[in-house]
């Protein structure tokens, strides 16, 4: 048994699942990959689960080998989806998870501590529907068709650029202000309220 | 972008004693403070040598990558999302789309994850029949890769052979499913449709003037000065760093990684065919695109050894709950007409649980994850994009390189944008 683990699992395909505590975490993974027996050097995926079941814990899953043992293993961590979504990041063990966190964070709004650089990934900077892949994000967006086509039109298309990038280039006056002060402030990727009907 | 101009004498030696390009970092000796005069270069996202819709803001001083800073998503379609309100059969026609380079292992990388999650076992023939659409996958993807980067690097000519291959799998695969780039050949269980007449001897004619193609592929850069000049030592990661960044396929295996899917985690029957796994030594484009090479000939391998024992038989498996029934069958008999109506209507029922299956896709390691809740719609679809992954550790590789270094960097990772943004 893994120290740390609330309960195992095994999936259908026959592998074993941990569930962790969000706290300990970071010491699992640790433990995981450090310990002599264990060693798992090779991070395939993060992602995360929303149930249909509203009731039901976003899953967090981090799917794990070791190359040296030909091993897999999953690890999960449940959070609440009614409170805030964070957990630790794995990037200090697993430099792949760099861009796979980001995708989660992207898709689902769970924030990793620890991330050098949590930004979104395949939405661009300024999105503001929210998390497409929640389940309670509709199939064809927030906004309306037109006011999609709106937003896209007036875009500005040096928007997306961050402003630590654009700092090079001196063009950091360029940015929308709102958003070269919540980048200053740090903040990436909030939901801003949605247009009053 | 610079507000004044830098005259500089660039006295750099251009190559070493052996004839490989030196680099030698721009900086200036006379004003030291000129290092802060970076220029920030924007590349893509419409750009012949970004391979798609990839931007990359490159930060340089002088000609040396100073910094460099992806941006995906400019194809990001939602498949995900899409998959989550279709039944398993329709998320099929999707999987064409992702990898658009190797259609059929994608279909192929779902039909099997799906079937680990009911439990199916498929039958013998469309194992191996499978294992041929993986394998003409796998020619055909690399064919494109070692077309592009040959010229991106200036070569023009490997490009017309290689695509000249491509193009008779794609008649192939046009014989088989009617379609030559959006195969769907899979289905839940089976496959689409058997292989028609005279496939197996096509195939097999293939098969046997196909080594000739990278015969002359190979004589025409292997040894290539220009071509060797630009690839070894370029975009190097060791071993610790190939694992440590999650890459897989030809990327990992170029890093002297030896891990294969088809060797270490076996689906379809892959540990009964005789082939090698390349392994690299130096983990640069130039080792990647041996590794690369020597997959062609070790699929080409695969390929005969799996027509030779293509066994008859039904390529559905024999559970009318899963298989659509024929439609002749469907128009004349009460009870297939129940299940064709169940099926098309409610979809097929997965029962509670959730798969992973990785298959070893030409670009990587394609994972395909699904949850269910016991409906017939997955609760969540996820692809693990190998070439997603792949590309994360390009800023790592180009750092420090030339700028046109990061053009030949860039190409070796064989990305497909519409599997990075999906």
């Amino acid at each position: 048994m893994i120290p740390g683990a609330l309960r195992e699992a095994v999936a259908r395909d026959g592998e074993t699942i941990v569930h962790v505590p969000r706290e300990r975490l970071l010491e699992v993974m640790t433990w995981l990959k450090q310990t002599p027996g264990q060693e798992f050097d090779y991070l395939v995926d993060v992602t995360a689960v929303e149930y249909r079941d509203r009731e039901r814990a976003l899953e967090i899953v981090y799917f794990l080998r070791s190359l040296k043992r030909r091993m897999d293993l999953r690890v999960k961590v449940e959070l609440d989806p009614a409170e805030e979504l964070w957990v630790d990041s794995v990037w200090e063990l697993w430099h792949g998870a760099d861009w796979l966190e980001r995708e989660v964070f992207d898709m689902f709004g769970v924030t990793f501590r620890g991330h050098p650089d949590l930004r979104r990934i395949l939405m661009w900077e300024t999105y503001a529907e929210g998390y497409p892949l929640r389940k309670s994000f509709p199939l064809r967006g927030r906004f309306s068709r037109a006011e999609q086509v709106r937003q896209a039109l007036n875009a500005n298309p040096e928007a997306h650029y961050s402003l630590e990038e654009l700092s090079i280039a001196d063009a950091a006056g360029d940015l929308p202000d709102e958003m070269r002060d919540r980048l200053r402030r740090g903040e990436r990727g909030v939901i801003p309220d949605p247009p009053s009907p | 972008m610079s507000k004044r101009t830098v005259e500089l004498e660039l006295a750099t030696p251009g190559v070493d004693t052996a004839g490989r390009p030196q680099r030698v970092p721009l900086t200036a000796n006379a004003e030291p403070d000129l290092g802060a005069e970076h220029m920030l270069v924007n590349i893509g996202p419409q750009h012949p040598a970004t391979h798609g819709v990839l931007r990359l803001v490159v930060e340089l001083d002088g000609e040396t990558v100073v910094r460099c800073i992806p941006h995906v998503g400019y194809l990001h379609s939602g498949f995900e999302k899409l998959g989550e309100y279709r039944h398993y059969n329709q998320i099929i026609p999707l999987t064409d789309r992702t990898d658009y380079l190797s259609p059929m292992a994608n279909n192929v990388g779902f039909a099997l994850a799906a079937e680990t999650l009911m439990g199916i076992e498929i039958t013998p023939r469309c194992t191996v029949l499978r294992v041929i659409a993986c394998e003409m996958s796998r020619i055909i993807s690399h064919m494109v890769w070692l077309g592009t980067t040959s010229i991106d690097l200036g070569a023009f000519t490997p490009f017309l052979w290689a695509f000249q291959e491509r193009e008779r799998i794609y008649d192939l695969q046009e014989m088989w499913t009617g379609a030559r780039l959006t195969t769907s050949v899979t289905r839940v269980g089976g496959l689409m449709a058997d292989i028609p007449d005279r496939f197996v001897e096509k195939v097999r004619e293939f098969t046997q003037t196909f080594p000739k193609t990278l015969g002359e592929i190979d004589r025409v850069l292997t040894r290539n000065a220009v071509w060797v000049g630009r690839t070894q030592n370029v975009g190097a990661l060791t071993a610790a760093e190939a694992t440590n960044y999650s890459l897989s396929g030809p990327m990992l295996r170029a890093s002297g990684v030896a891990y294969d899917v088809r060797k270490d985690k076996p689906y379809l029957g892959y540990e009964t065919y005789d082939f090698d796994v390349p392994v690299g030594e130096h983990g640069d484009v130039y080792d990647r695109y041996l590794v690369r090479l020597e997959e062609c000939y070790q699929s080409n391998r695969i390929l005969q050894q799996a027509v030779d024992r293509l066994p008859d038989g039904p390529i559905n498996v024999d559970d009318p709950r899963v298989i659509l029934p024929s439609k002749t069958r469907a128009m004349s008999d009460m009870e297939a007409m129940i299940f064709h109506f169940k099926q098309v209507m409610e979809g097929v029922k997965a029962p509670v649980g959730e798969a992973y299956v990785g298959i070893e896709n030409p670009k990587g390691e394609l994972g395909n994850y699904l949850v269910s809740d016991g409906t017939a719609k997955p609760v969540r679809w996820r692809i693990r994009p190998p070439s997603f992954i792949n590309l994360s550790a390009l800023p790592k590789m180009a750092e420090g390189h030339l700028l046109s270094d990061l053009i030949a960097i860039n190409a070796s990772v064989d990305i497909v944008m519409g599997e990075v943004d999906r």
